[in-house]
């Protein structure tokens, strides 16, 4: 049993409830008469995993560093108006509108990195700060909606190649880029072992400060694209676009689903996505099934805490008794995540 | 004789300068400078009553701040507040009615269901290992979209003018502040019992907890009973805001919106250290009236209201930066900043700053 137990990953757990909540999903709609794998309902399921996807990815590189990041919503705002205001229907525009929005994402990212990591400012409070701070200049300097993307713009948010909307792959593409960095680069080991024990990698000779930043400014990039394909699809920028969708505590709910340590230095992209596909597949479900908007709340907050509860508890399942632990350096690996 | 404590061993004048030199006393301050900046640009303000209707009125606010504070020093979050204020103003409309004879009963209900959530909250937390931002996130949704379904999402029921009293009313002719709102003597008589209650050997294991959960368990702590208190008394303390917030904000499911961030930014803003193990109860309360005073001040200073949210980012980023820097000067002298780094343990959300060892809570 235990063999069988710590074979499995967070990761695969993850996976295997995305697996499930699809077999239940296909059931449950298949019962109210509907195809849950007709290419409209995959395509759904992919549109509605795009957003939440991108910053879901960029909110795991800021948890994996030990931050948080709430000002997501707000930068997705932001950029849906900026660049709107820039295209203003014009497309020869929509090259310098979405180089000025990354651009504008980028420095807020850099301001959180450099609050968190040089003013010594925890995440949650530097981040909650820096989305205050927008949340006041978008409600004193725009109004309702904004600005217009042309149609040659709004044509990323409804293309799709056979049942695979082009929005999806876009995000699919960060994703790969994420894994990369996370896997393959210097700085992805540094925003590990950073996340990890900041004290034990400053001690081990890293730039603390470096992996910090950068995480910061990969999330509000991520988060602008989420803000672009937003005003791709509404083809206004609104300034209230980010809020309303809740997208800090759930692409960080989303996170947390995917098996990464909310203390940072443990977890991955691959498992994040999955976590973004339960909460798409369930959002679908019960849009086929007709659930009452304020009863979706309910589930979906038993959902994260059962879903999260699953792994939790395995952690402690998997702790070896404290004196029949094997010796060495795999036991000294195995204490903590 | 000779092992005086370090906190003793200045006189009083020293000691309360060392207080205001830490965060947690430096809040005072920040609270009397914009007092005095708020009566200056607007005279009125000085009026005693005028005084008490704002505490009055912050007091819902002040109260949340305490609740939060027993959670966030113990190490953890409390994201469900909002929605346990929402459901105690939508059982107080319901349940109430018209009928004054309701009122005990109900009352009594309502602390019950608070106390309730709290324990489901620390229960999630401490026994099944939840990480309590996910556990309290999820109680809000689950406990926001219960009762948004319920009402429908609309103001629903009026309870009797006499429950609205609690946060309404006040005694009349009290000497030099002319009178005293009962929000404001309720959260006087909480913040005594928070004081008693921090200085009990539960507050002093709340702190050892939240500083080092896993020496405080090899010490012999019951860490799962003691933040599950923590969680339930941070429920009950969202049920009296609750309680109050029916005496002047109305019947709506929504009323607690936000409240959970508001009580937090209050807290850290009273020089807590988010991450747990340091901070004083009574600097929370008054990080609350700090953080009203600003928006009173902006108001008075007629600040547009939609440039509220960016000047109150602002403080609370540059008050925590230099609290940061400020629990690092420490109250005590440090040895040096070349320790040995202690063993990270995996709270929730992990903080930069060394630990120092457990804070004597001077509150």
């Amino acid at each position: 049993m235990r063999t069988r137990l710590e074979s499995l990953t967070s990761t695969g757990i993850v996976v295997i409830v995305l697996a499930l909540s699809l077999v239940i999903g296909a059931i449950l709609t298949a019962v109210e008469g509907r195809n849950f794998l007709s290419t409209g309902n995959i395509s759904a399921i992919l549109t509605g995993c795009s957003i939440l996807g991108f910053i879901a990815i960029g909110q795991t590189l800021v948890i994996l560093v030990g931050s948080l990041d709430l000002s997501v919503p707000f930068v997705v705002s932001l950029t849906s108006v900026v660049a709107a205001g820039q295209m203003n229907g014009d497309p020869a525009q929509v090259a310098p509108a979405v180089l000025l929005a990354l651009a504008i994402a980028a420095a807020i990212g850099l301001v959180n990195g450099l609050v968190v990591s040089f003013l010594k400012v925890h995440g949650f409070i530097a981040t909650l700060g820096m989305g205050l701070i927008i949340s006041g200049y978008l409600a004193t300097n725009y109004q309702g909606s904004h600005g217009s993307a042309p149609r040659s713009f709004r044509l990323i948010g409804a293309t799709q190649v056979g049942p695979v909307p082009v929005s999806a792959l876009i995000m699919l593409g960060c994703a790969l880029l994420a894994i990369v960095i996370l896997r393959r680069t210097r700085l992805g080991h540094h925003l590990y072992a950073v996340g990890g024990n900041p004290e034990v990698a400053r001690l081990s000779g890293i730039r603390t400060s470096v992996p910090v930043v950068a995480a910061h400014v990969l999330c509000s990039l991520l988060a602008a694209m989420a803000g672009l394909l937003l005003l791709a699809r509404l083809s206004v920028g609104s300034p209230t676009i980010g809020s309303q969708g809740d997208y800090d505590l759930m692409s960080i709910a989303a996170v947390v689903l995917g098996g990464t340590l909310l203390a940072g230095g443990k977890g991955n992209i691959v498992g994040t996505l999955a976590g973004v596909a339960i909460f798409a597949v369930l959002d679908n479900v019960m849009g086929v099934m007709q659930v009452n908007p304020f009863l979706k709340d309910v589930i979906r907050g038993l959902v994260i805490v059962a879903a999260v509860a699953v792994y939790a508890r395995r952690e402690i399942d998997q702790r070896p008794a404290r004196f029949d632990r094997p010796t060495g350096l795999s036991a000294v690996l195995q204490e903590k995540p | 004789m000779s092992t005086q404590l370090a906190a003793h061993q200045r006189g009083f004048a020293g000691r309360v300068l060392a207080a205001v030199l830490t965060p947690g006393g430096a809040v005072y301050v920040l609270a009397a400078a914009l007092l005095i900046a708020t009566i200056q640009a607007n005279p009125n303000f000085g009026d005693p009553g005028v005084i008490m209707l704002f505490l009055g009125r912050t007091a819902p606010i002040a109260i949340a701040a305490i609740g939060q504070y027993y959670v966030i020093v113990s190490g953890e979050f409390d994201l469900s507040m909002g929605a346990v204020i929402g459901t105690q103003v939508v059982l107080a409309g319901n349940l109430i009615g018209e009928d004054p004879d309701r009122i005990v009963p109900v009352t009594l209900l309502m602390l019950l269901v608070g106390a309730a959530v709290g324990f489901a909250n620390g229960v999630l937390t401490t026994l099944l290992r939840v990480p309590s931002f996910i556990v309290t996130l999820g109680m809000m949704l689950a406990l926001g979209g219960l009762v948004s379904y319920v009402t429908g999402g609309a103001a629903t029921g009026n309870p009797v003018d006499e429950f609205r009293e609690v946060g309404r009313g006040r005694f009349e002719n009290v000497p030099v502040v002319e009178f005293l709102p009962y929000p404001l003597l309720i959260l006087i008589v909480l913040a005594i019992a928070a004081v008693w209650l921090m200085r009990r050997p539960f507050g002093r294991n709340l702190l050892a907890v939240g500083d080092n959960p896993e020496s405080a368990e090899r010490s012999g702590s019951s860490l799962w009973w003691l933040k599950t208190r923590a969680f339930m008394l941070s429920s009950l303390a969202a049920s009296v805001s609750g309680i109050l917030l029916v005496g002047y904000a109305g019947v709506h499911p929504s009323v607690g919106d936000g409240y959970e961030f508001t009580a937090i930014t209050a807290v850290v803003l009273g020089g807590v250290l988010l991450g747990g193990g340091r901070g004083w109860v009574l600097s929370a309360a008054v990080g609350a009236i700090a953080l009203e005073l600003l928006f009173t001040l902006l108001t008075v200073q007629e600040v547009e209201s939609t440039w509220r949210d960016t000047v109150q980012g602002v403080i609370i980023i540059v008050a925590v930066a230099v609290a940061a820097r400020g629990w690092q000067a420490g109250r005590r002298p440090r040895r040096s900043d070349t320790r040995t780094p202690s063993t990270r343990i995996p709270t929730p959300i992990s903080t930069n700053q060394p630990s120092q060892g457990t804070n004597t809570g001077d509150n």
